[in-house]
């Protein structure tokens, strides 16, 4: 276990900035205690100073997880976030998509969300913007990436992809043995 | 009575004469094991405690050792001798004790790579004939070396091959291919040392190859770019070089547990940073907000309208409903509406950034 170097910080707030933007500062400052982001095992891990204090007494070979994973990097040194971060992502979101509840079953299976499902979006969403996925009921199921800006998704057919499906919930059950 | 002394006293110079010279003969019960060779002997009978202990010890045991050494002795003496300069001289045999050694035994030597490769492919050593025919000389000749058989070195005639370049020197061709070969194999030596006692093998960078690879040749650069008197620092870069990799540059860490706030410190600075990169105004998002203002405010002018229209006359809005019936032509309507108004806002706000 390791901080940070700048390199790996810089694109991992990149990362995060795509969805929950200047609100990153809420989680590296928080008022609640020190929280700090590790390396582990090539996963990015945020947790308490506490917590950080009681994994030193496990060797790194034998440490599993820590705090919450927020992501990994991948071997070409690119950040990649899981779906374990949604705790963090949900209620900073900047951008959100509500999904309609026909369609929720469709995204927690790992589909993209069709224009048919779409229930509500944000106004002045871009294209290419990361998004994070609610249910009607305002309950986090996951994150993507819009497909088109909210003007264009009220153009377009039922049968187009309006948010490109990135993480959802289901995978606790999927990507039991691989999610930390 | 004096020349009874007299024999009596000669008889006992004569028996102490006798004492003092005793005999090479040795007799023992059993024979002793002899190993000439390390000058050992072995005594195998037995000695009686009784007489042992009557006797006086240390006369005892220096009786014994005579008797031994003569024995001894006596068996060197059977071995063939010489003369060297007054000194009479036997040849010692081979000894026949084995003696532990005093160093410990050396280890094997560790298997050069192509042993290793040859056990596991159960590859064995042919023994060859030392001498091979040779056709043109019609002699024997060795297989190797100065002077061998069949040399190919020899010849003072080398045919170009068809694919060949024709002025190609084909013997300086040869001589660069063996000199190659030896240094090749040179370097293979080198290495098994070197694995053999664990250590980086010097050098690997840049060893002569028929076909470069890409990653070695940028290594072959980077090494040839830091061989000046400076180590390269004045060395100019090309427009589109990328730092060579593995540069033996340590990474370095911060602590696990270090200064807390310090590390917090330095990610809001990242973060102001990265903020300030980001472009203030996104213009296309400025442009679709203005756009979708224009819209609602042409919608609520038009609700308006058609409030009044509603509360008024009935004519005009009529003339309202028509600019509505087609759903394209209400848009080309709406922007056009929004033309007149809007155009001019628009360009204001671009003038102000």
């Amino acid at each position: 276990m390791r901080p940070l170097t700048e390199e790996e910080t810089k694109t991992m707030f990149e990362k995060l900035s795509k969805y929950i933007g200047e609100n990153i500062k809420l989680l590296v400052d928080r008022p609640d205690g020190t929280y700090c982001f590790r390396l582990q095992n090539d996963r990015v891990y945020y947790m308490s100073e506490k917590i950080l204090k009681l994994a030193t007494n496990i060797s790194r070979d034998k440490l599993v997880s820590v705090g919450t994973c927020f992501g990994k990097f991948t071997k070409t040194n690119k950040f990649r976030l899981h779906i374990t971060a949604l705790d963090f992502l949900a209620p900073y979101a900047k951008f959100k998509v509500w999904v309609k509840p026909g369609a929720e079953q469709s995204f927690l299976y790992g589909n993209h969300v069709l224009k048919s499902g779409l229930g509500r979006i944000t106004e002045n969403t871009q294209q290419y913007q990361g998004v994070v996925v609610y249910s009607m009921a305002d309950v986090p199921l996951g994150f993507g990436v819009a497909a088109k800006n909210t003007q264009e998704c009220r153009r377009v057919d039922p049968m187009s992809i309006v948010v490109f499906h990135q993480a959802d919930v289901g995978e606790f059950i999927r990507n039991e043995d691989t999610l930390t | 009575m004096a020349a009874c002394s007299v024999e009596a006293l000669l008889a006992k110079a004569e028996q102490e004469e006798a004492e003092k010279l005793k005999s090479i003969t040795v007799l023992k019960e059993l024979d002793l094991d002899f190993d000439i060779g390390n000058l050992l002997a072995c005594d195998k009978n037995r000695v009686e405690p009784r007489v042992f202990r009557e006797q006086k010890k240390d006369d005892f045991l220096r009786a014994l050792a005579r008797d031994n050494t003569q024995l001894l002795i006596n068996e060197i003496w059977k071995l063939p001798t010489e003369r060297v300069q007054e000194a009479i001289v036997a040849k010692l045999p081979d000894p026949a004790t084995p003696l532990p050694r005093e160093k410990p035994p050396p280890k094997p030597k560790p298997p050069t790579k192509w042993e290793e490769f040859a056990k596991l492919k159960g590859i064995q050593k042919k023994k060859k004939t030392n001498l091979v025919w040779d056709e043109t000389a019609k002699e024997w000749r060795r297989r190797w070396g100065y002077k061998r058989a069949n040399d190919g070195t020899k010849e003072w005639l080398i045919e170009v091959p068809e694919t060949a370049d024709p002025n190609e020197d084909q013997f300086a061709k040869r001589n660069k291919a063996k000199k190659e070969r030896v240094a090749k194999n040179e370097y293979n030596r080198l290495k098994n040392i070197a694995r053999a006692q664990k250590v980086k093998v010097p050098g690997v960078g840049l060893t002569p190859k028929a076909q470069q690879s890409k990653d070695e040749l940028s290594r072959a650069v980077s090494v040839a770019r830091t061989s000046t008197a400076s180590v390269g620092r004045f060395q100019d870069s090309l427009p589109k070089e990328k730092a060579p990799k593995n540069q033996g540059k340590k990474r370095k860490f911060d602590p696990l547990i270090g200064d807390f706030s310090n590390e917090k410190n330095k990610q809001l600075e990242l973060l102001k940073v990265m903020d300030s990169k980001k472009p203030k105004l996104d213009v296309t998002k400025a442009v679709n907000k203005q756009m979708r203002e224009e819209d609602r405010e042409e919608a609520t002018a038009k609700f308006k309208k058609g409030a009044g229209k509603k509360g008024r006359k009935g004519n005009m809005q009529g003339k309202g409903k028509g600019n509505m019936q087609g759903k394209g032509k209400g848009k080309g309507g709406k922007g056009k509406g929004g033309k007149a108004g809007g155009g001019n806002k628009r360009r204001g706000k671009v003038g102000k950034r």
